[in-house]
């Protein structure tokens, strides 16, 4: 099987640590995956914003770029589902076979438990295009549940939005700041010391306040608390 | 569209100032929690529903399709029935073709069922123009009117306002109001029963609107809880329906479906207490039958847009929406507030004034509009489309440019990577212009010194 | 104008969908059964309104509505069985009927104005309903119910007494429609 990874731009240019945390965990559990230089941005920021032409034209840059991969591994629910659920709407054809990163644990390597070490108090949100657009379901909180350690403490008010939406964060501050306030408000009720969640756009939001704040709680994705091993934490 | 919405500013201002509203904050989300756990209480009871849902969405599309032929044949049935038909191909025309018909029974005073239709045209404040008043005698309508309000919510326009401020207002506008008032809802509904019951009795005309009407016998269905409805439609010599020519199912048996998709998606309840069906014209009435485009056929033209034309006005997308709940009804400017009003809005309106224009941006894309909707109205899709037919500021452009250049080439993006590692110490804690929308509330990451495909490059492959 | 405004209304719609693929509808949903409707489901999702209901023998309907209306003064419309319940002298504060169909999964009751029913307004403007259902007329689902009922007449679907979520989107029971329903429901 031949597997990609499909970093992201966000995670790419803010966040490498995610791609890092993804490398080692797959190559941990025997995947070796390619990373296509060519790569850059999935085209959700152009079409959520109102700009079709170059979301297209990204977007066909993305399927040439990863045509002839089995699986592309995306540790982003949002731009797996960019590709996944709005690509057909942009009539791109040939879409290549996209998964979550928790998707791609447990539905393509049928793991759950992925031996990682993690002595930590989390909770999770779960993120609205994974919930609602990929519908990962449960996938993320089963592998969770198996890190050795780890507390998984649940979120009340999990569904909802964190009021993160990409540039809606800057078109309309004032409701994406409410939306943030009460996501943070339910996330201070779980005691948890860490935040997780499988995008870190969201986190990038979440994390931003939760920072401004001095609210002592710091936010993870999902990628790097897999990776983490005893050796790794010690 | 109604013209009291004419001059309001963009959604983010009145939005701004909405969440500042610790009252309005507070009813809202009391309110719209309350009704998501009853609706997913009783739609959780049926096995059936997506098979329901996905019979609602396939319907509306089918009869969207054969629109044309569909209405004619509805106008047979109704006229055979011994009702009259009539066309409106926008708010001013349907608003003469009533004023007419209320004229000509010599009547100066209307009792009104909720009508999303007739607050979409401005009825009321077109009947009184020539000396004509309207009574609304929903229980939230009579709020909204006694307060010289505006509709917040569909289902329940007054969603806005509590217990006290109902009492409030009653004790303040409403002839006749107990002094003993309390704001225990019961009490409040009571009182209203009381000041409405002689105007039922004695109205001469009412005017409705209809849930649905059915092609293949003429019938037309209103869905209520209150008895208001029954009230209306049963007891005034003439009765006056103005119906967008959207609402109409090809056959009877369509009904088995929306009769448990709408009650269980709006108000929660497997069943609504009253629905009112009558063919033409019904026990002695006379029956006049208001069609209303108004924009709807341009909607219709719409490949992706016209999907909004499914609506059926329950209301579950602005109860989960995160972004309505904490914006409330007003901020959204239009009869249609909330996801739905999002796409239908600048849809029928058109995006000419800058509020317009905003509305399709009023959502994070959260898609919790999407998953509860009844027929299946995928709004995110449509909302993403209007963004894509909306005027773009000249700032905006040159930004998405720019970035697109960028993502072009990953050479380029390599480059500007590098060339931010370089620049991280530099980045001011607050960033100016737009971008400061997000650095009021949140801190900024760290710039890492080195991109996940510099790194890559150095040490990740292997 | 009226004949103007058809036109054009319908050469929009015709120019608005033209090329546009036909739709298929797909039914996928419990449909009609056919069958009987549970007696027990019907009583308890009716007393979920707030209604008051009564179970008995056929037999004892008319020693029951004695019972429950001693004093009152109801109106009762043409065609009611008049084993059931006799009017008596003075003016009527509720109404007795009977119904044409009923859902036992909605706690629905269904008027056609047919025998026993009256008129619309018969059973709208008291404070007091007695409706008065028999066993076999109590459907399984909705669409059981559409497919016994007539379009062409002037239906009402009652479910529980009137009420509203007009205020803070709860529900409370009582506003322009009867603020009691009581149901009998008479088996075998």
């Amino acid at each position: 099987m031949r597997v990609a990874l499909f970093i992201t731009c966000v995670n790419d240019t803010l966040f490498p640590g995610t791609g890092k945390a993804a490398v080692g965990l797959l190559r941990r559990l025997g995947v070796e995956v390619d990373f296509p230089l060519a790569q850059t941005c999935c085209g959700q920021m152009h079409l959520n914003t109102g700009y079709r032409d170059e979301a297209v034209r990204l977007a066909d840059r993305f399927t040439t770029t990863f045509a002839g991969y089995d699986a592309v591994v995306a540790p982003s629910g949002s731009c797996a589902a960019m590709v996944r659920e709005q690509y057909p709407h942009l009539d791109i054809e040939d879409i290549p076979k996209v998964y979550d990163l928790s998707e791609f644990l447990v539905d393509v390597l049928g793991v759950t438990d992925v031996g990682a070490y993690f002595p930590h108090k989390v909770t999770y949100h779960p993120t609205c295009h994974s919930l609602r657009g990929l519908k990962v379901g449960d996938k993320p909180a089963r592998l969770l549940e198996n890190v050795r350690g780890l507390e998984l403490v649940p979120l009340p008010g999990a569904e909802e939005c964190c009021g993160f939406g990409g540039t809606f964060a800057v078109k309309n501050r004032d409701v994406s700041a409410a939306m943030c306030a009460d996501k943070i408000g339910n996330v201070m009720k779980t005691g948890a010391e860490v935040l997780c969640a499988a995008d870190n756009s969201c986190l990038l939001h979440l994390g931003g306040t939760l920072k401004r704040q001095k609210s002592g709680v710091r936010v993870l994705h999902l990628a790097e608390i897999l990776a983490s091993t005893e050796e790794s934490a010690g | 569209m109604s013209g009291v919405f004419v001059g309001m500013p963009a959604f983010p201002k009145n939005a701004a100032k909405a969440v500042q509203n610790s009252q309005l904050r507070f009813n809202l989300r009391k309110a719209t929690h309350t009704i998501r756990g009853k609706r997913a209480a009783v739609v959780g009871e049926l096995d059936d529903w997506a098979e329901l849902r996905q019979a609602g969405k396939t319907i509306k599309d089918h009869t969207l399709r054969n629109l044309d032929r569909y209405l004619v044949q509805l106008e047979e049935k109704v006229t055979e029935a011994g009702g009259t038909v009539h066309w409106a191909r926008d708010a001013a025309e349907a608003n003469r073709i009533v004023t007419r018909l209320v004229k000509d029974t010599g009547e100066t005073e209307v009792v009104k069922v909720k009508s999303m239709a007739t607050q979409e045209i401005g009825l009321n404040e077109a009947l009184a123009e020539e000396g004509i008043e309207a009574f609304e005698t929903d229980l939230a309508e009579l709020i909204v009117q006694l307060g010289d309000d505006f509709p917040s919510h569909i289902l329940v326009p007054a969603i806005h306002r509590n217990r006290a401020e109902i009492r409030e207002l009653f004790l303040k506008k409403m002839a006749g109001a107990p002094k003993d008032l309390t704001d225990e809802p019961r009490v409040l509904a009571e009182a209203a029963r009381v000041y409405l019951r002689k105007r039922f009795l004695e109205s001469k005309v009412a005017i409705s609107g209809a849930n649905f009407m059915i092609a293949e016998t003429g019938t037309l269905v209103v869905l209520e809880s209150e008895g208001n409805g029954r009230m209306c439609l049963t007891l005034p010599k003439t009765l006056i329906s103005v119906v967008g020519i959207e609402k109409l199912l090809p056959t009877w048996q369509d009904l088995e479906v929306f009769l448990q998709l709408l009650p269980r998606s709006s108000t929660g309840e497997r069943m609504n207490p009253y629905t009112s069906m009558w063919t033409g014209a019904t026990e002695g009435q006379e029956f006049h039958l208001v069609l209303l485009d108004n924009g709807r056929t341009s909607v219709l033209a719409d490949k992706v847009g016209r999907q909004a034309l499914r609506c059926i006005r329950c209301s579950a997308c602005l109860n989960v929406c995160p972004v309505y709940e904490r914006a409330g009804g007003h901020a959204y400017g239009s009869v249609y507030p909330g996801p739905i009003g999002a796409i239908l809005t600048p849809q029928l309106r058109g995006m000419d004034t800058e509020l317009d224009r905003s509305l399709p941006y009023a959502s994070s894309l959260c898609g919790a509009c999407y998953e509860v909707c009844p027929v299946a109205i995928d709004i995110p899709s449509v909302l993403v489309d209007l963004r894509a037919k909306a005027r773009h500021s000249r700032a905006e452009k040159a930004g998405m440019a720019a970035a697109g250049w960028v993502f072009n080439r990953s050479k380029r993006l390599a480059k500007a990577q590098r060339f931010g590692g370089r620049m991280r110490r530099l980045v001011p804690k607050r960033l100016p212009g737009p971008l400061s929308g997000w650095t009021d509330t949140r801190d900024l990451p760290e710039i890492p010194a080195e991109s996940f495909r510099d790194w890559w490059i150095r040490e990740g492959k292997r | 104008m009226s004949a103007a405004a058809r036109e054009v209304i319908l050469r929009r719609i015709r120019s608005a969908v033209e090329g546009a693929p036909e739709a298929e509808i797909v039914r996928g949903y419990r449909g009609a059964t056919g069958e009987r409707g549970d007696v027990e489901l019907f009583a308890e999702r009716v007393r979920d309104y707030k209604a008051i209901v009564h179970v008995v023998p056929r037999a004892e309907v008319a020693a029951t509505l004695a019972e429950i209306t001693g004093g009152r003064v109801l109106t009762v419309p043409a065609g009611f069985p008049s084993d059931m319940y006799a009017p008596s002298e003075g003016e009527p504060d509720g109404v007795v009927s009977t119904c044409a169909v009923a859902v036992a999964e909605t706690g629905t009751i269904v008027l056609d104005a047919g025998p026993g029913q009256g008129t619309r307004a018969q059973t709208l403007v008291p404070d007091y309903h007695l409706c008065v259902v028999r066993d076999d007329q109590i459907v399984p689902n909705v669409p059981d119910a559409i497919a016994r009922l007539d379009p062409t007449r002037p239906l009402t679907w009652i479910s529980g007494p009137s009420a509203t979520s007009d205020i803070e989107l709860n529900r409370v029971e009582g506003v322009h429609g009867p603020r009691t329903l009581e149901v009998v429901i008479a088996i075998g």
